[in-house]
């Protein structure tokens, strides 16, 4: 079960081919069938290991030339109310909670915010904190200056990944 | 649902803001934001969204060819939840604007760094490195040290609050 799990991990995480019948043309390749490969791969959706399948864009490309990652330094014991109100604003494509580093980084709670350029962002930021009122909360505006590297993660190239939760 | 002559004779439309040359109709703009989350897991997945779009199968991969080519699609396939299917961390690093280029170009080489970004910060050199586990990312982080004599700042992700539903282009 494993083992064709991250075959099929493997063959679909640089993207499905564009064919007619990518599934059996992927199934074709592993040497199994069509319907397992589509099996296996809605038993991942199901257990939230892919969050989400379909078109992948790329927002730079498409217009949204400006990305600003913001910060705040929110109390413990409020992040997660926090987050939850941030996470649920439209403006906010991800949120997430790391460590801070102190004493030279504070912030716990990081966002990421696109738009079309720097001034539609910076509109979007300040309408947020006031909409989710956090604007007593300290925080910091790091906006994209050059874009190095962008593409998706690979997870299971060369080495087979970690099973840990896949099999859980 | 726009019937299939209106779709194919729909006038190309300049995405907002964009100058690179951009023209998409209305049938590509509906690819790119109607199917980030809702793609079809089936035997024919891109009859099913021709079905959809009200066009046919081989529009459809034409189209999505076309915008893979032109950049604007980096792929269909799935987005993983971070550290499930092995690790990842957010890296930040304090780099002199005399060296960034060069660390930015040392910190690309790495097959596991997939994001890496110049940011307005005393912090100015932000990347994301997935491996197949935590100390495989461990030792990509202690190799760029070694490498740079530079700290790198590790922020694992330690709770994740948004539910992904792709990125809203042109819906409201």
């Amino acid at each position: 079960m494993a083992d064709l799990t991250q075959s099929v991990i493997r063959a679909i995480q640089e993207g499905l081919p564009l064919n007619p019948r990518p599934f059996a043309l992927i199934a074709e390749r592993l040497g199994t069938d069509e319907e397992t490969v589509i099996d296996t791969v809605q038993d991942l959706q199901a257990r939230g290991v892919i969050k989400r399948f379909g078109v992948v864009v790329r927002h730079h490309e498409l217009g949204f030339r400006a990305n600003a990652m913001v910060v705040w330094d929110v109390p413990d014991e409020s992040v997660y109310v926090t987050a939850k109100r941030l996470a649920a604003d439209p403006a906010v494509t991800l949120c997430y909670r790391r460590p801070r580093r102190l004493p030279k980084w504070p912030y716990n709670l990081f966002c990421m915010i696109h738009g079309q350029d720097r001034d539609s962002v910076q509109k979007k930021i300040s309408a947020l904190r006031r909409a989710t009122g956090i604007h007593e909360l300290p925080y910091c505006v790091l906006f994209s200056r050059r874009r190095f590297k962008q593409r998706g993660a690979r997870y299971v190239s060369p080495a087979i990944a970690s099973e840990a939760c896949v099999n859980g | 649902m726009a019937p299939v002559e209106s779709v194919r004779d729909s006038v190309p439309l300049r995405v907002p803001d964009c100058n690179a040359g951009a023209e998409l109709t209305e049938l590509d703009k509906r690819l790119l934001d109607n199917f980030q989350r809702d793609f079809p897991v089936c035997s024919r997945p891109y009859e099913a969204i021709a079905t959809r779009l009200g066009c046919d199968e081989a529009t459809v991969l034409e189209r999505l060819a076309e915008l893979e080519r032109q950049g604007y699609v980096s792929r269909v396939g799935p987005v993983f939840r971070p550290n499930c299917l092995g690790a990842s961390t957010l890296a930040a690093m304090a780099v002199s604007t005399e060296r960034l280029q060069q660390v930015a170009e040392l910190v690309n080489s790495y097959p596991e760094v997939n994001h890496n970004y110049e940011r307005e910060h005393e912090f100015n050199l932000w990347f994301v490195v997935t491996a197949s586990d935590e100390p495989a990312v461990a030792d990509v982080l202690a190799d760029v040290r070694r490498r740079t004599g530079l700290d790198v700042m590790d922020l694992p992700l330690t709770e994740e609050f948004h539910i992904d539903l792709g990125f809203r282009l042109w819906q409201t």
